[in-house]
């Protein structure tokens, strides 16, 4: 009796082991903060319910960073090595950064309305926010520019470089400027929260950090999908030519 | 109090993420489909 060994084929998703614990652990993390974060801490004594907006605005904030700064590494490693591969995983890091950076802006105003009394005020953290978010959305346009994908990959890794400044003025902007947005509440050496609230933030701020990771992954495998039936497609189309001249030269 | 702004800021966010979500992976799927399989490089561990 034989037996035929079939090779191992790939993937048809963008699924794999690695993002399979990552996501186990993602869902984990995201039942723990939820049910710790809006049902069992405590409402604020000054904040009421609306402290729970904290919980989530700090976190999507902290990693909307984690994303750019997904990008800023990629870019330098694209101007260095050259290569695709971080061409994509910088794309894939601007693309989950710019989402969560809308959704910063978004659970920003909603916590403003309760806190502030308004939804929105040209504020030096919030106004610094949102050119963040716009810069952000221009290396994206920068990375669909119809030219050479090499040439296309340089400038938008100059581009990603440069973007990166806007987050730690963005960070600072608290510090730097007068501003109605609180300054930071966080520090490794001075923290001015209660430990149901530093809890709640924390397990927002893993949960949150976990998801992003799985996110990057499977948003840089499409990335790098489109990146190989691109150069399939150009291959093919090389090859079609080859074959076109070589018959006109038999003719 | 507030609890209508913290339903619409979680709300909102489970929305967008779940929608962004959704498209990444489907468009992963179908993506997988179309390249060759020896040219699926990086979607394994």
């Amino acid at each position: 009796m034989t037996s035929i060994a079939v090779p191992p084929s790939a993937p048809e998703h963008t699924g794999s082991r690695l993002t399979r614990v990552l996501g186990a652990a993602t869902a984990v993390s995201w039942v723990v903060w939820l049910t710790y974060g809006l049902v069992l801490s405590p409402a604020d004594v000054v904040q009421s319910e609306s402290v729970r907006l904290f919980y989530l605005h700090v976190p999507l904030a902290l990693s909307a960073y984690l994303g750019f700064t997904v990008t800023l590494v990629g870019s330098i490693l694209v101007l260095r090595k050259n290569s695709a591969f971080w061409d994509q995983m910088a794309g894939a890091g601007a693309e989950v950064g710019l989402v969560l950076a809308g959704l910063v802006l978004v659970t920003g105003a909603l916590w403003g309305r309760p806190t502030w009394g308004t939804y929105w005020v040209w504020d030096p953290r919030i106004t610094a926010t949102t050119l963040l978010f716009l810069v952000y959305l221009g290396y994206l346009v920068v990375r669909r520019l119809d030219l050479d994908a090499e040439v296309r990959a340089r400038r938008a890794a100059v581009f990603g470089i440069v973007a990166f400044i806007n987050v730690p003025i963005t960070r600072y902007s608290v510090q730097i400027w007068n501003s109605l947005h609180q300054e930071a509440t966080l520090s490794l050496t001075d923290t001015e929260m209660d430990g149901s609230q530093l809890t709640s933030f924390a397990l927002g701020a893993i949960a949150m950090a976990l998801f992003t990771t799985w996110l990057i992954i499977h948003r840089f495998r499409v990335g790098w999908l489109e990146y190989e039936l691109d150069r399939s497609g150009l291959e093919s189309a090389i090859l079609e030519r080859r074959g076109e001249r070589t018959a006109t030269e038999v003719v | 109090m507030f609890v209508e702004y913290v339903v619409a800021g979680y709300g909102i966010s489970a929305i967008v993420l779940a929608a962004y979500v959704g498209w990444t992976l489907r468009r992963g799927r179908a993506l997988s489909r179309q390249v060759p399989a020896d040219r699926r490089r990086f979607l394994r561990d």
